[in-house]
């Protein structure tokens, strides 16, 4: 369980640009649960996922993972325990080394990183398997360096390998926000079937409103720091796009756009 | 033939710098300006050793060992000082200057009538007298091909690969649960370890310690390494770290030869515009593929 407690966050204390972004936020996500977190730019959900991982310093406030107190651990030391996606599919993969090395440095978080050999032979043919339900053809490319794959490619390995140890969070920022449709859609299958197999805990930040309704037992949309929607189980199920639309609209009129 | 020896011998000494900017340049992409002082503080650590009569073999190790507690400086003042990398690098390199010299005493210690890892009993008895000429190539070689081949394996090794992870995307290495800071500082401790190794190789060979040598010793490597990775591109059976060391004997052979023509004090400016014909030949082949080389 992951619990942020009265979170206040601002951006340039102290000078005239001054902005409060989280104001006593508070937000509980439940073992399990997949939270889709929609809202406009500006509002907080990148913010949000980077108070989480330890990116970014809150002013006050308790972030709490697993009932222990993890507000001021060092951003490595939280991933130990957090997978994340980022919307750059560069940010997820190391372009110079190659498809079998990127696999084998995944493969070993969580593990020292001593003297051993970086590829253990024997677990080349796991890494194959990982790759072959993602039918874009890495399984044939252990080889080829990371660098000249595509956009696509490169997510896919991206989410495979920060999922690859066991982990307990699945953070994703936007992960297929850079991608075409079609491909953002594999991806999308991809997270959800990762998701449902390891049963992990997840918090997706989109901007593609049916992937927050299809997706996820859960939705939250954020707007000027605050949660506007929050409903899960049937309530979320029950909701449509044009529900979400609604509350964007009603929004907006508010900021006077 | 005494010219070509000279060469390589020199090539491959200066080929363990390389390998050293190898690792910062290019896989850890900071542009380290210790190693003009790492390489004399390798050899005013020898030259002190020496002149104490410590067995030569023992000054690699030390060497080493200085060199990479220089980096590992540099690496402080850079990632918990959060000194610009540059700026690390001069910082450190300036203080190096007087630490050498304290090292050594003053700024030449020559070490003529000294045993080295060069001309000493255990070596006059394994090399018969027709052979003593090749003797110095011969251990030059044999340091430069294991250095390769342990650098090699290191590549190969976890840490290796954690170490070529933190260059291509820092974020990864936090992603791994790994603090991507002390990944550099391990980087910038090996690769100055291996200049100090060379520096300390290179006072041998001349058999004298100078204060200055150091003085241009990154645009050595530098040209080494940006020769011997953009000429090998194509060769994808060749490890970069053969084409360093080859890069770096190509680049001695090239200012070796343009001597031939100018007084010695002229060196410094050879170096400096050899280094940047090497770098526009490279950089229009490199257009192509990447911008930002």
């Amino acid at each position: 369980m992951l619990e942020l407690k009265n979170i206040y966050k601002y951006y340039n204390p102290g000078t005239v640009n001054e902005m409060c972004l989280f104001k006593d936020f508070n937000l509980t996500v439940k073992d399990g649960e997949f939270l889709s977190v929609v809202g406009s730019n500006g509002s907080g959900k990148t913010s949000m996922l980077n108070i989480i991982c330890g990116s970014i310093s809150i002013e006050s406030g308790n972030i709490i993972l697993d009932g222990k107190d993890i507000t001021n651990a060092k951003e490595f030391r939280r991933n130990e325990k957090i997978g994340r996606v980022y919307q750059n599919p560069a940010l997820g993969t190391c372009p110079s080394m190659t498809i079998l090395e990127n696999m084998s440095l995944a493969d070993n978080k969580g593990k020292k990183f001593g003297l051993g050999r970086g590829v253990n032979k024997q677990r080349i043919e796991y890494y194959r398997e990982l790759l072959r339900p993602l039918n874009l053809g890495l399984e044939d490319k252990m080889h080829v360096k990371v660098g000249s794959l595509s956009g696509g490619q490169r997510q896919a390995m991206a989410l495979l390998m920060s999922t690859m140890t066991p982990i307990e969070f699945l953070i994703l920022d936007e992960h297929t926000a850079a991608l075409d449709p079609k491909t953002a859609e594999i991806i999308m299958e991809l997270t959800d079937k990762i998701v449902k197999e390891k049963k992990l805990t997840t918090i997706m930040v989109t901007h593609n409103l049916r992937y927050a309704v299809e997706y996820g037992n859960r939705l939250l949309m954020m707007h000027q720091g605050e949660s506007v929607i929050d409903c899960a189980g049937e309530e979320k199920a029950a909701m449509n796009i044009d529900d979400i639309l609604e509350k964007f609209n009603e929004i907006s009129i508010e900021c006077g756009n | 033939m005494d010219f070509f020896i000279t060469i390589i011998e020199q090539g491959l000494i200066y080929g363990i710098l390389a390998l050293g900017v190898y690792i910062t340049y290019k896989i850890l992409d900071f542009p380290d300006l210790t190693t003009d002082g790492s390489f004399p503080l390798g050899a005013a650590v020898t030259a002190a050793l020496i002149t104490r009569g410590v067995n030569p073999y023992l000054t690699l190790p030390i060497a080493f060992a200085a060199g990479a507690l220089a980096g590992v400086c540099t690496g402080l003042i850079h990632v918990k000082g959060r000194v610009r990398d540059l700026l690390s690098g001069i910082i450190m390199m300036t203080a190096l200057w007087t630490i050498n010299l304290r090292i050594a005493g003053t700024s030449n210690v020559p070490l003529f009538s000294k045993e080295t890892i060069f001309k000493n009993d255990f070596l006059a008895g394994l090399f018969p007298d027709a052979m003593g000429s090749y003797s110095t190539l011969i251990v030059i070689v044999i340091l430069a091909l294991l250095t390769k081949v342990v650098l090699d394996f290191y590549m190969k090794s976890k840490s290796g690969f954690l170490l070529r992870a933190v260059g291509d995307n820092e974020k990864l290495v936090t992603a791994l649960a790994k603090d991507q800071g002390n990944v550099k500082i391990l980087g910038l401790a090996i690769a100055n370890g291996l200049v100090a190794l060379s520096g300390c190789i290179f006072c041998q060979e001349e058999r004298v310690f100078e204060i200055s040598m150091g003085t241009g010793a990154v645009v050595i490597g530098l040209a080494s390494v940006i020769i011997g990775t953009s000429l090998f591109r194509n060769l994808t059976f060749m490890k970069a770290t053969t084409s360093v060391v080859i890069g770096s004997v190509l680049y001695k052979a090239c200012t070796a030869v343009a001597m031939k023509n100018f007084e010695p004090q002229d060196m410094k400016l050879i170096t400096a515009v050899l280094f940047l014909i090497v770098l526009l030949i490279s950089m229009e082949r490199k257009k192509k593929v990447k911008i930002n080389a």
